[in-house]
């Protein structure tokens, strides 16, 4: 059998070639099947008691459907009741609401942050701190879940082909006037606003996750209003690659210099500065704007993605 | 007590978006209600008093998944349009 | 009982708002509809966690003027822990729709029901 991509294997899925529920060219064979089909091979059952056997298992898995497809709204909404008063009973027995002495609220960590955060950090916003400073491993990995899914989103709807009808769609909008001087005026101020959210994630709120969204959704509209080949001159497939890829490896590397050297109380060169300045806090500043590109371009390219098959 | 009664208008405003927005037959006006939950769900965090969540979901939540949500309904009718096209053309 | 769910009432519409995206989440058996209701079951179980840390009569934890008294803000904690769910939820948003996208072009139908029926089809149309 040849061998093929993995692009390859989704295309002939998607003509149906190959299934992959029932074991055939598409799935190695388990020994056992192989074995018993080896010696089993001459007293096959006869073609016509094979047709009855397959009817009456078609038979009986209506049936078996029948009584799944009856028997499973009602189950469904009892789990659901079952569980939903099990939860409501949980917060009953809750302290209440708004109160200041529960464990949740009164542990030692809670706070350390509050307290020392601004002398440790140096970021105002103390989310921002506990974000990116405190538990910046946390927000390492959720940004590798969204290059991730960027990743898994690429892979199964990258493809060459052209999309006529979106072209006809991009002309009937490219004329839309109302669009355009929509579009005109709001996206320089949209952008404006996302790069405040980005540069001023420690003084107030707001962060790279935010800001980064606010970025891609002007680059959304700017790529409805003026057409993805404008957008593409800046942001292809490649320089689409190389700016996430260099982000996060940014990412990783400052979060090494400072677990190597800040979480030990030694000498860093990023000190927590004056409190209140657009340079200070650190390494939050340069962590968030690398999250934000992150984030501004996996936004833009899960759109174009969708849209156009191609970034 | 104004602060309590609007707590209590968004809460009551939340319910009954998220309920519309899982009852209604059509995909299209879910996805609408859905953008709206989301709003208002920014609103109440607010009210809570996590400003960054409000301003992330606020974003990410009723801005970008709900564009990719319409853009996905787009490109499946798209996908439709061409079948019944192709299917005309064989008739044809 | 009923006065302490009144009292603790954005947690009983968390509860609410969970079981309404369960439901829609098994019973609806459109695949849109499903990632519908899987992001209100997302939101409203960051809703809950949001109000575990909310404390009567305190300030967002942005230090005002330098003031780091621990008695004077919120439980800064599970916003940032929600922070890093949202971001998730709209990743697992995202690969779904994708996904959903594909069997749209492979079996032309969003129906689960209906892609399950030509599942069984095409094997036995290959036995």
């Amino acid at each position: 059998m040849k061998k093929r991509t993995f692009r390859e294997w989704l295309k002939a899925w998607d003509e149906g070639e190959i299934d992959f529920s029932v074991p055939g060219p598409g799935c190695p064979e388990t020994p056992g099947d192989a074995a018993s089909s080896g010696d089993a091979a001459d007293d096959r059952p006869a073609p016509k008691d094979d047709a009855a056997i397959r009817a009456y298992a078609r038979r009986f898995r209506d049936r078996e459907a029948a009584l799944f497809r009856r028997i499973y709204p009602v189950m469904v909404v009892l789990i659901v009741a079952v569980i939903s008063v099990f939860l409501l009973r949980v917060v009953t027995e809750l302290p209440p609401f708004g109160s200041a002495d529960t464990p949740a609220n009164s542990s030692e960590t809670i706070r350390r942050y509050l307290e020392d955060g601004l002398s440790e950090t140096g970021a105002v916003n103390v989310v921002a701190g506990v974000i990116l400073d405190y538990r910046a491993f946390d927000t390492l990995g959720e940004s590798h879940v969204l290059f991730t899914a960027a990743c898994a989103v690429l892979i199964l709807l990258l493809s060459s082909e052209k999309q006529s009808d979106s072209l006809r769609v991009r002309e009937i909008l490219e004329k839309d006037a109302v669009l355009h001087t929509t579009g005109r005026v709001l996206i320089p101020l949209i952008l404006l606003f996302g790069i405040y959210i980005v540069l001023c994630g420690h003084l107030g709120p707001g962060g790279g996750f935010s800001g980064g969204a606010v970025i891609g959704s002007a680059l959304i509209l700017y790529s409805l209003c003026y057409g993805p080949e404008r957008v593409r001159k800046g942001l292809n497939l490649k320089s689409y690659r190389v700016t996430v890829l260099t982000a996060l490896l940014f990412y990783s590397l400052a979060k090494c210099y400072s677990f190597f050297c800040g979480a030990n109380g030694l000498e860093t060169i990023f000190g927590p500065g004056t409190p209140g300045n657009l340079f200070s806090a650190g390494l939050i500043l340069p962590l968030n704007l690398a999250v934000g590109t992150v984030v501004a371009c996996t936004m833009y390219g899960f759109y174009a993605l969708f849209t156009e098959g191609t970034v | 007590m104004i602060a309590d009664v609007a707590e209590l208008l968004l809460l009551a405003l939340l319910v009954v978006c998220g309920i519309a927005a899982c009852a209604s037959k059509n995909l299209m006006v879910s996805l609408i209600i859905f953008m709206a939950y989301s709003i208002i769900m920014s609103i109440v965090w607010g009210l809570l008093k996590a400003p960054d969540l409000a301003v992330t979901e606020a974003a990410v939540g009723a801005g970008v998944s709900g564009v990719l949500m319409f853009v996905t309904l787009n490109r499946i009718r798209r996908i439709r349009r061409e079948e019944a096209k192709d299917d005309e053309e064989t008739d044809i | 009982m009923l006065r302490i769910l009144w009292d603790s009432r954005i947690q009983s519409a968390a509860v609410i708002l969970f079981a309404v995206g369960f439901t829609t989440l098994l019973l609806n058996r459109n695949l849109m509809k499903k990632i519908v209701g899987l992001n209100i079951m997302d939101t409203a179980a960051y809703l809950f966690l949001t109000s575990i840390g909310y404390i009567e009569g305190r300030l967002p934890p942005i230090l005002a003027d330098g003031v780091a008294d621990a008695s004077a803000y919120v439980n800064p904690l599970p916003a940032g822990l929600v922070l890093t769910g949202i971001v998730v939820s709209v990743s697992v948003t995202a690969v779904l729709l994708a996904l959903s996208l594909r069997l749209y072009k492979r079996y032309h139908t969003l129906d689960l029901d209906t892609i399950y029926r030509i599942v069984h089809e095409e094997a036995e149309e290959r036995e």
